[in-house]
């Protein structure tokens, strides 16, 4: 098979896109660290970049149908990797989420269970051999997706855990699921709502009561949300030139999850609206490639990524706007970060491999 | 059933593009809703985070003396201050700060932990008030000590060594028992105000607003950058004293190494020419911070040295109330021809009352009013009060205003008491007694003045009867918003000028041989007054105390003089507390006459014209009608209604009284 791959089938108007997002990212993150104890993390993004392209090119020679084939070990793995976090794992503010490496760098094991869970959900439903989908198949994906979440929930990582979410819903949706059992599961989520309040941690929970009033608490947990917000809307249509929300430090920490906040104030509406723009083309690029995939498995993967990507939007700009709650879910190509950097180019690899791959059969 | 190779439906792969569309058109409203919508709600919000105000201190105004002297003045104080939102490990530096300060290490470092819960971008005051070299050694290590930096502030500068610091008073910042005050309630917490003194009594005029500055802060408060806008601060206005700083040199200088006080009236206007108060303090201890020690100190001490006795003692006026006694006595006829022989005593309802001469071993013998002046003669004054009786005593002393405030533009002056059969029911619920009114007559008993008190009333007998509000500075002197109230504060008290001849002559004979404090005669001056001294305990009492109680419970001293004799330039009252003689108190205020007449006579305009007659003892300089109306009045700041407390209590009534001068 592999004598027809070709680098001329890889999809460079979809790199291009991502490149220039990941380049409003770096110039971002330098404006907004600039005269902060955080300056120079742009370069650091540069190279996490530079290393995901690496990654990314590596990972579109991999035949990911081989991938797909021997998924079932990389699972294990996947579960393993987090087994070792709850036990080994480096406490840091409160949560058990890195692993130290050899090389004395971290590693978040949640990121790239992320992309094993788009690879295994991607084969189940592939093999399913039915235009419709049966409730034990759907609790069986339910249980696939949700046994890591449990264990991420474990850590405690609610953000990361919710990613995994996007993944079994979108397999579930494209799996063929009907209407009338979609209904009942989104009813039984909602009864369950309340259970789940008891399950959060104090700060979770006043993350969520923030969100629904921002105002109640301006200085303590509604702090981030509501500099947020003045920062995004003192941009106006073209901008702020002072930037003084992100230049001035009261947004905290501007660099990672609210990257969008401070690229809002600096480049007003047109400006953000421009990224938008983007990532919309990004997205439906992905999609296309989805539905020229050589098989039903490189559809789902490529639809995982997709709705692992369109959910991070989602949250992460929905955050800023004052539409979602305080999760720390990073914007994807622009926050700040090595695991999100790396999943999101290793991601795109795989969606690269599926798409070299299109003419194969 | 359908093949592994079988595509996923495109109708569902569609449907994701679309839900993912409605997503985005959902987040762009969001971001339209909040940059486009409400972009100006949050602009202004964002101006909030990032301006702050800040003051700009206005100058407190100078004080100046009659002629424009500067005596108070401002300024620019360093403070040393560590900032902390640099990284710097400021205990490591703590060694070196603390050697170019001149501080202790540890209390660096301890400093530094006592305010680490503070927040951050609120600076570590060191050092208050730091030395050139100081601010220098902060101004050379700017790069190995960026941490290390300073802020200035405008301080008070007060004369040294306490010079006229009752008069001037002293600054503080605003406490919260006076913020409560109705008089203070438009202050904020931490201006300085003034709390004694002319600096509490034209705190108003002299304080100046203050500016205010908008910089641009960072969410740590520091400051990154400066607003075009700003307001400037308005700094306090001048306040010009009646003070002559010359007089009241000379006036510091007769009165050191003793406790009492000295007044200097012009009593042609009122004002006060100069005032002085012993013990004193310096106010400069104030201007920084003064130690709970020292403050405890100086509020403890038997001498008073807060006080300022010139306004705040009351004491027995001693024989200078005779200058009252004769004025009534010789006004309402009785005096004139009264002729007593003195045998060193009289008995009088069934008591004998001692004359101060039976000390000396002689008696005045034949007495009349002119002599019992200037020879002081109690046993005139005891059958002049058996005359007279308390109420018109009491009329006389009370138009001359004893045992009132003066309504002079200072805090906190005293009343002092003039007894009256009125008086004595309604504080002791008891009938006045005749034979009471006997020690009144000599200035003993229940009187209780003030040297301020004293200084108006014998300055308005020699003037004829003209009562006037001493005052320390001149309505024409203040800004043109601030206006008098009244147009005149003066009182006309007629006195039979046959009488005022009589009663000035013979207080002209006290500095003249024969007289109590011939001493004190000045030479081709026309001095006049009268010496008085006052027991500060019964003689019962003394009695009893024996040796210890006559060494520590001496009589006070006191003089009111005036020069010339009649239509006087200018009146001083001393008072030497255990001074023991009148005398020594008319030597003092001799000193004072002689430096007012000397300067007088340097300056051109006051000296004789050779064609013009100079008479001894006439109108020298008569004032002009126009001058009375520049200096009367009342001003339109209120006199706090404050008290303090008392610093000797007058003797008790109907107590044996013994020798007076």
């Amino acid at each position: 098979m592999s004598r027809y791959i070709s680098f001329h089938d890889f999809d460079w108007v979809l790199l291009i896109f991502v490149l220039l997002i990941c380049g409003l990212g770096v110039m971002e993150i330098h404006s907004a660290t600039e005269h902060t104890k955080f300056a120079g993390a742009h370069v650091k993004q540069l190279y996490w970049i530079i290393g995901g392209l690496f990654g990314m090119f590596a990972m579109s020679l991999i035949n990911y149908q081989m991938l797909l084939d021997r998924v079932h070990w990389i699972y294990l793995a996947a579960l393993a990797s987090l087994i070792m976090v709850l036990i080994f794992g480096q406490k840091y503010l409160g949560a058990r989420r890195w692993v130290k490496m050899p090389g004395g760098g971290h590693f978040q094991p949640s990121e790239w269970v992320k992309l094993i869970l788009i690879l295994a959900v991607a084969k189940y439903f592939a093999d399913l051999h039915q235009r419709e989908l049966s409730w034990p198949d759907f609790f069986k994906a339910g249980v696939m997706v949700g046994f890591p979440m449990l264990m991420v929930l474990a850590q405690p990582d609610l953000g990361t855990a919710l990613t995994y979410l996007p993944i079994a819903i979108m397999g579930i949706f494209l799996g063929g699921v009907r209407f009338k059992q979609a209904f009942i599961v989104v009813l039984a989520g909602a009864l369950l709502m309340p259970l789940a309040w008891h399950g959060l941690k104090p700060y979770q929970r006043s993350r969520l009561t923030s969100f629904m009033n921002p105002e109640a608490d301006s200085q303590g947990s509604g702090y981030q949300v509501n500099q947020s917000l003045i920062a995004v809307g003192s941009g106006g249509i073209w901008g702020s030139s002072q930037g003084s929300q992100t230049h001035l430090a009261f947004l905290p920490v501007p660099q990672t999850d609210f990257i969008f906040a401070a690229f809002a104030e600096e480049h007003g509406f047109v400006g953000a609206l421009g990224v938008m723009l983007l990532y919309f083309v990004v997205l439906m690029r992905l999609t296309q490639n989805a539905q020229t995939a050589p098989d039903r498995a490189g559809t789902f993967v490529v639809m995982g990524v997709v709705a692992v990507l369109s959910f991070h939007i989602l949250v992460n700009i929905g955050m800023v706007v004052g539409f979602m709650p305080v999760t720390g879910i990073p914007l994807p190509l622009m926050s700040y970060g090595g695991s999100s950097v790396l999943f999101m180019f290793l991601a795109l690899g795989i969606v690269m491999n599926v798409r070299m791959r299109r003419f194969v059969n | 059933m359908f093949g592994r190779d079988e595509k996923v439906s495109s109708v569902r792969l569609t449907a994701v593009q679309y839900i993912i569309l409605v997503v985005f058109l959902f987040l762009a409203y969001g971001l339209w809703r909040l940059q486009v919508v409400q972009s100006e709600f949050y602009s202004a919000a964002a101006e909030k985070n990032m301006i702050r105000e800040v003051p700009i201190l206005a100058p407190r105004g100078k004080i100046l003396d009659r002629e424009g002297r500067v005596i108070v003045d401002n300024y620019p104080s360093f403070t040393a201050l560590l900032l902390r939102d640099s990284s710097r490990n400021i205990s490591a530096d703590a060694d070196l700060i603390a050697q170019g300060l001149h501080m202790d290490a540890k209390e660096v470092r301890d400093r530094v932990r006592r305010f680490a819960s503070t927040p951050q971008f609120r600076p570590i005051y060191l050092k208050e008030d730091i030395t050139p070299d100081e601010l220098a050694f902060v101004e050379s290590h700017r790069n190995e000590l960026p941490e290390l930096d300073t802020i200035m502030a405008h301080r008070r500068l007060y004369p040294r060594n306490g010079f006229m610091a009752h008069v001037i008073g002293y600054v503080g910042e605003v406490s919260e028992d006076m913020l409560n005050q109705p008089q203070w309630e438009l202050y904020n917490p931490g201006d300085v105000v003034g709390k004694s003194g002319v600096e509490l009594q034209y705190n108003n005029l002299l304080m100046g607003k203050n500016g205010s500055r908008q910089v641009v802060v960072n969410s740590h408060g520091k400051e990154m950058g400066r607003q075009k806008e700003e307001k400037p601060a308005e700094p306090g206005k001048q306040l010009k004293l009646t003070i002559d700083v010359d007089l009241q040199i000379a006036a510091e200088q007769a009165l050191e190494g003793r406790n009492g006080a000295i007044v200097a009236l012009d009593p042609r206007t009122g004002e006060i020419l100069a005032m002085v108060s012993r013990p004193t303090y310096d106010p400069n201890d104030f201007a920084v911070r003064i130690k709970k020690g020292e403050w405890s100190k100086l509020v403890n001490d038997d001498d008073h040295p807060l006080l300022n006795k010139a306004i705040q003692a009351q004491l027995a006026p001693g024989s200078v109330f005779k200058i009252i006694m004769a004025t009534a006595g010789l006004q309402e006829g009785i005096a004139q021809d009264m002729k007593v022989t003195c045998n060193g005593g009289a008995s009088f309802y069934g008591r004998y009352f001692k004359c101060w001469v039976v000390a000396e071993h002689r008696v005045h013998g034949v007495v009349d009013i002119s002599k019992a002046i200037y020879q002081s003669c109690d046993v005139f004054f005891y059958t002049l009060a058996e005359r007279l009786g308390i109420e018109r005593i009491a009329k006389y002393a009370t138009m001359f205003g004893l045992g009132q405030k003066t309504g002079v533009d200072l805090p906190q002056e005293v009343s002092g008491v003039m007894p009256s059969e009125q008086w004595k029911i309604r504080n002791f619920k008891q009938k006045w007694y005749a034979g009471e009114t006997i020690s009144v007559g000599i200035g003993q008993g229940a009187v209780a003045v003030t040297p301020i008190q004293l200084a108006r009333a014998i300055g308005a007998i020699a003037s004829g009867g003209v009562v006037r509000r001493p005052h320390i500075t001149n309505p024409t002197d203040f800004p043109p918003n601030v206006v008098p109230a009244a147009a005149s504060d003066e009182v006309k008290i007629p006195i039979d000028p046959k009488n005022w001849e009589i009663i000035t002559d013979a207080m002209a004979n006290v500095v003249n041989p024969g007289g109590t404090a011939a001493l004190s005669h000045l030479q081709g001056i026309d001095f006049a007054g009268k010496t008085g001294s006052a027991q500060t305990i019964s003689n019962a009492l003394k009695a009893k105390l024996g040796a210890m109680g006559k060494g520590k419970f001496k009589d006070n001293g006191w003089f009111a003089g005036v020069e010339p004799r009649r239509n006087p330039e200018i009146v001083v009252c001393t008072l030497l507390e255990e001074g023991e003689h009148g005398y020594l108190a008319a030597r003092t205020a001799a000193q004072v006459i002689k430096a007012y007449v000397e300067k007088q006579r340097r300056t051109p305009s006051k000296m004789a014209k050779s064609d013009s007659k100079v008479e001894i003892g006439a109108v020298w300089n008569a004032d002009t009608e126009a001058d009375e109306a520049l200096h009367g009045g009342r001003f339109v700041m209120d006199i706090p209604e404050k008290h303090a407390p008392l610093a000797v209590a007058a003797p008790g009534i109907g107590q044996r009284l013994g020798t007076n001068d």
